[in-house]
């Protein structure tokens, strides 16, 4: 090794080479090129529509809805919404019956579902070893990923006989009294489908949980623990306590899924445009009605009533979406990004 | 003095055992959480291995009662429907993604396409479909491959976006400055440079949402409708794998149910493949070298 | 050829920070120049206003006379333009790293449409050659990726990248600042041989670097030019108190 290279010869011939003819060439090829100022700007005026196109899209959702369920709208007004019938042969429709199921199946999978999410965020976040948490969030990913026809199926074959000869009959002898659980049963209903939904919407809600429990600054954590807490209080007070507007932020995001949530719902709730206090019954939701029903809707008022049920279905999970991803923004707003 | 000890020990006591009881509760709901997942897959592959065969992805459905068949159909179909839907949604999401992270960098704008995108992923997709089916179906009188295409694509739109968007971010803006500083114009030194750069992360951001859209069942329901027969002719209906699962799933016949988790587990397959690789690319440096 | 720079009444902003203030200078064809000062005196953006690669921070805004080979190159020609005629090399090593070494040396005309193999394996090799980096990749040239080699070689690819769009000027903004002190003799020595052929506008903040390859320095203060004048008169004769300050190491 040279002891200082600015006395050794020049490194690879440096000294030998010239300019040669080439070089013009270049140049005048350069030259020539124009300085294609109007690709660039055609460029970014397609980039610009693409992102807009999106903006197009809820525009075109909602004009498409609005206009198809016009007949529905003229005929039933608001009284679609408080309508018990639902009678395709009289031409007679109320949504009632599929608004309570799809609120009623919603809030079993939300008290099923909530706490195990916060209980697994907190565990992922808050307790559990580096090299087990990797694997545990991408196991709950992958939860995420099942598509909705395959939840439903093995909701009808596994779920579902398992819920009518184990857990149904447990829970009528408990909770009978309140008459939530009570006979007839025939596994398929409202719980069942609350059970299915639970499953499928605690990815999102505890995915998004840990994203505002880790944004939370570790310097709280330190605060609490410095005052002589538990492990528990100081996730008590010092994470949950801080991320609490995001974590319901998240829940409502589950519920928006929930709600929209058609396939494995139509699978299990049993079809039946009835409303019913026991949850063991079958009913019907929005979507699974939309689902069941749609193809067959020869009539224009028919189908028209269905496109309404849609379009309560995307106003309603619009304004639920908007509230949560506000409220998730503004706790990570300027939060790191969370590291896996 | 002695009572003040005993609270503080009743106290200390119960301290002990709420953070011992919230432990054990926490360990046990992501236990109770894992274990459906732990079933589903077990019984995906129980059943659907069990099943499948070669003439899953040769043969027809066959009619009620007889025994075998499968579901080339559905493999076509989802195949074409798949096609469609990736030729509209990959070029449409990654433009806007483009924009995002290019040109509409912490602008006002941005930020609403971004809110709007993530807004749109929580759109029912049964909605999606109603839409798609007024706009195409309702005027062509007739239930489409291409519809059902446009419906999923619809759907791939925010999901590409929002990756893109990412994945482009995490260039260096080094390497920008790099290709600029070449006299390369900027159209080209987004595509050539950037997005080349970026383009392990972005296509397995495609391939996630390929693989969300490919199980997609309720905007299909009516709009490619289903079909028999294998197809690839745009303006028929076509099948899917996804419908045809949930055909035989709710059918009284065990063959149909065989068949069915013979489907299912194909498709999970396909998910599975596509959420790891997206997860491999996205934790391990996709961007290696790119200091 | 490399050719003059003529800068008049040159002033530049981020947001309303104004980073350079009344800047006029003269930068001889064929020399090195070299631009020093403390860290945020301005010297990096002044050279980034020379190729208007300050323009591409949406908060900045430059006015002011830049005329490189008698051209005004904010008015006569656009920026695309004026940076194929203007290279650059960055502060810190910048290849394309899903490129190999070949496709980064030419990615500079590839990009802009040069298809012709023949030339281009001549362009590249001369290159690299002039970055006096062609002995330790000619074996692998299209095998290597750019961002394989090591932090030295990086910045030598990226001078030869720079060099194949055979630019009349080449900006180089502390090219050797991330470097090794062997890497940075090898830069030295090049920019010594490079700068019979191009005009060389240098920007460190190490003294001796200046004094060693620069017939010319600029001292930058706080956005102003403080004094421009021949190497040996700036280090050896300084005629502004502050500049004496600065090279004597009294602050700074």
């Amino acid at each position: 090794m040279p002891k200082t290279p600015r006395t050794v010869a020049p490194v690879g011939g440096i000294v030998a080479v010239s300019v040669p003819a080439t070089p013009s060439r270049i140049r005048a090829h350069l030259q020539k090129r124009g300085n294609s100022s109007w690709a660039d700007s055609g460029f970014r005026w397609l980039m610009l529509a693409c992102a807009l196109s999106i903006f197009a899209i809820v525009a075109l959702i909602a004009t498409e809805l609005v206009t198809h369920s016009q007949l529905s709208l003229a005929r039933f007004g608001l009284r679609f919404f408080v309508g018990r019938a639902w009678n395709p042969v009289q031409n007679d429709f109320g949504a009632l019956p599929f608004i309570y199921g799809t609120l009623a199946s919603s809030i079993v999978a939300l008290v099923i579902a909530v706490p195990l999410a916060i209980g697994v965020a907190v565990f992922l976040t808050e307790m559990c070893p580096r090299a087990l948490r990797g694997v545990l969030s991408f196991l709950t990913e992958l939860l995420a990923a099942i598509p909705s026809v395959v939840y439903g199926l093995w909701a009808i074959f596994v779920l579902v006989p398992l819920l009518r000869n184990y857990v149904d009959p447990f829970l009528i002898r408990l909770l009978g009294w309140t008459g939530l659980f009570v006979l007839p049963d025939f596994g398929i209903g409202l719980f069942a489908a609350g059970v299915i939904l639970a499953i499928m919407i605690l990815p999102i809600i505890s995915s998004l949980t840990r994203e505002v429990m880790t944004a939370v600054p570790n310097s709280q954590r330190e605060a609490v623990l410095a005052l002589g807490a538990t492990r528990w209080e100081m996730i008590r007070t010092g994470v949950l306590r801080n991320a609490r507007i995001g974590i319901v932020g998240s829940v409502i995001l589950g519920l928006g899924r929930a709600l929209g949530e058609t396939m494995a719902v139509t699978m299990v709730i049993g079809s039946s445009p009835t409303i019913s206090k026991s949850l063991l019954a079958p009913a019907a939701s929005m979507a699974s009605v939309i689902a069941n029903e749609f193809a067959e809707a020869a009539d224009d008022t028919y189908r028209s009533a269905l496109i309404e049920i849609g379009l309560a279905l995307f106003i309603v999970t619009i304004v639920v979406n908007i509230l949560a991803r506000l409220l998730v923004w503004a706790v990570t707003r300027g939060a790191p990004p969370r590291t896996v | 003095m002695a009572s003040r000890t005993n609270i503080s020990k009743a106290n200390r006591h119960w301290r002990w055992i709420a953070n011992h009881l919230a432990t054990g509760l926490a360990v046990l709901s992501t236990i109770l959480v894992i274990a459906p997942l732990v079933a589903i897959f077990v019984y995906l592959l129980y059943k659907g291995a069990s099943s499948l065969n070669w003439n899953f992805f040769t043969q027809l459905p066959a009619p009620v009662g007889e025994p075998g068949g499968g579901m080339v159909n559905a493999i076509i179909g989802s195949a074409v429907l798949l096609a469609v839907a990736s030729l509209l949604g990959v070029p449409v999401g990654v433009a806007a993604g483009i924009y995002l992270s290019e040109f509409g960098r912490g602008g006002k704008l941005s930020n609403l396409v971004r809110f709007t995108a993530d807004v749109l992923n929580g759109v029912p997709s049964i909605v999606m479909g109603i839409a798609v089916y007024s706009l195409i179906v309702l005027p062509e009188k007739s239930f489409s491959a291409f519809a059902g295409g446009v419906a999923l694509g619809i759907m791939m739109v925010p999901t590409v976006t929002r990756t893109t968007e990412e994945m482009l971010l995490m260039v260096p803006n080094s390497i920008r400055e790099a290709a600029l500083g070449l006299g390369v114009p900027n159209w080209r030194s987004v595509l050539s440079i950037t997005l080349r750069t970026a383009s392990p992360g972005v296509i397995t951001g495609c391939m996630l949402a390929f693989a969300r859209v490919a199980g997609e069942t309720a905007p299909l329901l009516f709009t490619a409708f289903g079909n028999p027969f294998s197809s690839v002719d745009l303006n028929r209906p076509i099948e899917a794998l996804p419908l045809q699962i949930y055909l035989y799933a709710i059918s009284p016949y065990d063959e149909w149910h065989r068949l069915a988790w013979a489907g299912a587990l194909v498709l999970i397959v396909l998910i599975v493949v596509a959420v790891a690789l997206v997860r491999f690319v996205t934790t391990r440096g996709v961007l290696k070298g790119a200091s | 050829m490399g050719v003059s720079i003529e800068v008049t009444g040159l002033n530049a902003w981020y947001g309303a920070n104004h980073t350079l203030q009344d800047i006029t200078l003269h930068i001889p064809a064929n020399e090195a120049t070299a631009l020093i000062g403390p860290s945020g005196c301005g010297k990096s953006t002044f050279v980034r206003c020379l190729n208007r690669m300050h323009e591409t921070n949406p908060i900045a805004k430059v006015t002011g006379d830049v005329k490189v080979g008698g051209m005004d190159i904010y008015s006569e020609i656009s920026a695309v333009e004026v940076r194929r005629r203007i290279g650059m090399v960055f502060q810190r090593p910048n290849p394309f790293p899903t490129m190999s070494i070949y496709d980064n040396v030419a990615s500079g005309l590839r990009l802009n449409g040069f298809r012709n193999r023949r030339v281009l394996d001549e362009v590249v090799e001369r290159s690299l050659k002039h970055a006096a980096l062609w002995d330790e990749v000619k074996d692998d040239l299209k095998k290597k990726s750019g961002a394989s080699l090591s932090g030295g070689q990086q910045q030598r690819l990226c001078i030869a990248r720079a060099l194949a769009v055979d630019p009349e000027v080449l900006l180089m903004d502390e090219p050797a600042s991330a470097l090794d002190p062997v890497s940075t003799a090898k830069i030295e020595d090049l920019i010594f041989q490079l700068k019979s052929q191009y005009t060389i506008v240098i920007v460190t903040h190490n003294m001796q670097q200046a004094a060693r390859v620069a017939e010319r320095t600029g001292f930058f203060l706080n956005g102003k030019l403080v004094e421009f004048d021949t190497t040996h008169k700036i280090f050896t004769n300084p005629g502004d108190k502050r500049t004496e300050d600065y090279i004597t190491g009294r602050f700074g």
